[in-house]
């Protein structure tokens, strides 16, 4: 069956262990995590944390229902589709010559990217947006050799009622 | 009030209701075992903490009650491990606490220090580290609440030395509510009529139930929706009991060692209603070729045990007992029809089935351990409360001891613990003290919490304890017999120690039977003396479990006798 990338948001208690739990449920059963993030929301005894995963339908379904019954777990939500935003923010340490900085930065601008941090041989680029825009943004930076590459993978939030 | 952490656990435990925990002390729970010495609560010392857990778990089957263990940190806690896995395989209700090193030493591997929540976090529905005795009493109030509602299952709490000797303001905690945790108890009204559409135009359903039912209390309303719209019942090996083995249109356990007429009735059903199971692998053999006729309902409270293993036609999340009881008033009798001419033909065949091939052995010199087992039911007019060990044994006593209530069969079903069936026994006795309790047992998994006999003396429990002594790790050999070209790697017991001798050693009784005519004796000798009993069957030594479908193969192509 077909293996597609998914994105899913939950609510969690914020308490010590909360994110083992959920890693461990993927470990345990088999599932694979493509990437995790998570954070304290506004209230703060409650963590936000986004799971991309690489799963086939019913596998998918197996999953929110594992994670659903997880104690900690107060609401999951499934981040796929139009009515999502999802954004990623990548820092990319990119190795340039002197001669090559006006390209990069050309790169960074289309991209609406930052400098976070400079020096003579290298240039720490900050990136937002969309996965793919992100991936794109990438894979123009790559030739310039990428030292050293954190991503934090899919967060989102699903879209109000207009 | 200000108390101390070691009262506050005391007095939730008395909110609970709790008058029996299993346990053994050490460094880490002193404070508490002070302060249990000064209630009612009986404490049952046990002789390895792995038959605190068992013990707790068979009295919570036993009396549909939560089963509360206490032990010490660091191995007393690691020795419960296997306690707890077979609790949450099975969805038992059970409290383990366990004592840890104060706060302050925590993570500096201190002496009996381990991370108990870490190694327990995915074999218990929940666990919890408490950090302050200001917390203890909610939190163990939560553990009793997690354990026992939606689909139930053991809670760790792991309490610091500090924090049971810690003081505290407690107040009564009253209900539990948590926005995190809603189970589903109704089950859905459209759900349900779909299933009952199903149910009134099937024309040869059949109905499998499993230790959801059990759980729920739902036998009654299962045994009444059955036998009002005259649908055959089988059980998966946890649902035994939760429809009268005596009746009729009971088709017997399903799965790899399931009777003839429940595995042919599955592959020939056009509608499987499949309540409280969760499908695993011994139940279904091949996926595909399972009910592959058939249109299959489930009901469960744990929305994760619908298609987890088999596709679902109609889904129906809710408690089995309430669900049924649903079904049970949206029947319409007029749409379900004269139920008597439209089974004829599919019970007819299921006749056939029951007749061609029933549960059978042939008798000769020596003792078969299905006559044993037979003999046992017999003698206590099917009343007993069983509890097995893991494997042949286990097998032996499903198919041929008929249960006709639940919570009278007491099995590690779904995480197959051998050495379970003697502390369950021991915590079976303890919620039923009238009953007569017999473990089942295999001279193999006997052996690995023996130690308990020393418990079951102690509180002069008079359990019976019924080896059927092959010599082997018969289910093993079994297997290696059929698929492994007989070689017996292993699984052969040629040391094990004289039973009766054993027993005696023990300060319980000790009889043994090794030729057939000597059975009955023997087991009424053993049955009505109110002490613990150890008889040792010496039985066929390469007698095997039949009906057997193989790992992997459809229901229908069972190897017969």
């Amino acid at each position: 069956m077909l293996q597609e990338k998914h994105v899913m948001t939950m609510l969690v208690d914020n308490e010590p262990g909360v994110v083992s739990r959920v890693a461990g449920l993927f470990s345990g059963k088999g599932f694979n995590i493509e990437s995790i993030c998570g954070s304290p929301t506004n209230d703060p005894q409650v963590s936000r944390i986004t799971i991309a995963t690489q799963a086939n339908a019913p596998v998918v379904e197996q999953i929110e229902k594992q994670l659903r019954k997880l104690v900690n777990v107060i609401k999951l939500r499934s981040l796929n589709g139009p009515r999502c935003v999802r954004r990623e923010l990548a820092l990319a340490c990119v190795r340039i010559k002197p001669a090559q900085r006006a390209e990069v930065l050309r790169i960074v601008e289309l991209f609406n990217g930052k400098i976070a941090d400079a020096g003579a041989s290298h240039l720490i680029v900050e990136v937002s947006g969309e996965q793919e825009e992100v991936q794109t943004a990438l894979n123009l930076l790559k030739p310039f050799g990428i030292k050293k590459l954190a991503r934090t993978g899919p967060i989102g939030l699903i879209r109000e009622p207009t | 009030m200000e108390m101390t952490g070691a009262q506050i656990m005391m007095a939730v435990l008395k909110e609970e209701g709790v008058d029996t925990v299993f346990g053994f002390p050490g460094g880490a729970v002193i404070d508490i075992y002070d302060e249990l010495a000064r209630t009612d609560i009986r404490h049952i010392l046990v002789r390895h903490e792995q038959g605190a857990v068992h013990a707790a778990d068979g009295y919570a089957r036993a009396s549909g009650k939560v089963g509360v263990c206490l032990v010490t940190s660091g191995p007393g806690a690691t020795n419960t491990v296997t306690g707890i896995a077979s609790a949450y395989a099975d969805s038992i209700p059970v409290v383990i606490l366990t004592g840890q090193v104060p706060t302050h030493l925590i993570g500096n591997d201190a002496f009996q220090e381990v991370d108990i929540v870490g190694i327990t976090r995915p074999c218990t529905k929940h666990n919890y580290l408490v950090k302050s005795a200001a917390d203890l009493g909610r939190t163990i109030k939560e553990a009793f609440y997690l354990a026992r509602s939606g689909r139930p299952g053991p809670v760790l709490v792991d309490i610091p030395k500090n924090v049971a000797s810690g003081r505290a303001d407690y107040q009564p905690v009253g209900e539990i509510r948590m926005r995190s945790y809603n189970p589903t108890y109704q089950p859905h009204p459209k759900q349900l009529r779909s299933a009952v559409r199903h149910i009134e135009g099937a024309r040869r359903p059949m109905i499998f139930a499993g230790g959801g039912v059990i759980l729920s209390g739902g036998s009654e309303e299962l045994t009444r929706l059955a036998r009002r719209a005259r649908i055959p019942v089988a059980t998966s090996l946890m649902g035994l009991g939760a429809f009268p083995g005596d009746d009729p249109l009971f088709l017997g356990m399903l799965g790899m060692h399931g009777t003839y007429a429940a595995n042919m009735s599955t592959g020939a059903c056009d509608l499987l209603l499949g309540v409280g199971v969760r499908f695993d692998d011994r139940v279904t053999g091949k996926t595909d070729a399972f009910a592959s006729q058939a249109t299959i309902v489930h009901i469960d409270i744990d929305p994760t045990s619908i298609r987890k293993n088999i596709p679902v036609s109609v889904p129906v999340v809710g408690d089995c007992r309430i669900s049924l009881q649903r079904l049970n008033e949206m029947i319409d009798d007029t749409r379900l029809g004269n139920t008597t001419a439209k089974r004829a033909d599919w019970l007819t065949r299921i006749a056939g089935w029951k007749d061609s091939q029933p549960l059978s052995y042939q008798q000769d010199k020596a003792i078969k351990p299905q006559y044993v087992v037979n003999q046992v039911h017999a003698l206590t007019r099917g009343e007993a409360i069983i509890t097995t060990e893991v494997g042949q044994n286990q097998m032996w006593a499903a198919q041929y001891y008929r249960f006709n209530r639940p919570n009278h069969f007491i099995t590690s079903g779904g995480l197959g613990t051998m050495g379970f069936g003697l502390p369950a026994a021991i915590g079976a006795q303890i919620a039923c003290p009238d009953k007569i309790v017999v473990d089942i047992a295999g001279d193999g998994s006997i052996q690995m919490n023996i130690q308990e006999m020393a418990t079951a003396v102690q509180y002069e429990l008079p359990v019976k304890i019924v080896i059927l002594n092959n010599g082997y790790l018969g289910m093993v050999r079994q297997w290696q017999e059929l698929f492994y070209g007989k070689r017996y790697s292993a699984t052969c017991m040629n040391c094990a120690p004289d039973f009766v001798k054993l027993a005696e050693a023990y300060g319980a009784v000790g009889l043994r039977a090794t030729r057939p005519e000597e059975v009955v004796p023997v087991l009424n000798e053993g049955l009505a003396v109110r002490r613990p009993v150890i008889m040792d069957f010496v039985v066929e030594a390469e007698e095997g479990v039949y009906p057997m479908v193989p790992s992997g193969a459809p229901l229908t192509e069972m190897l017969l006798v």
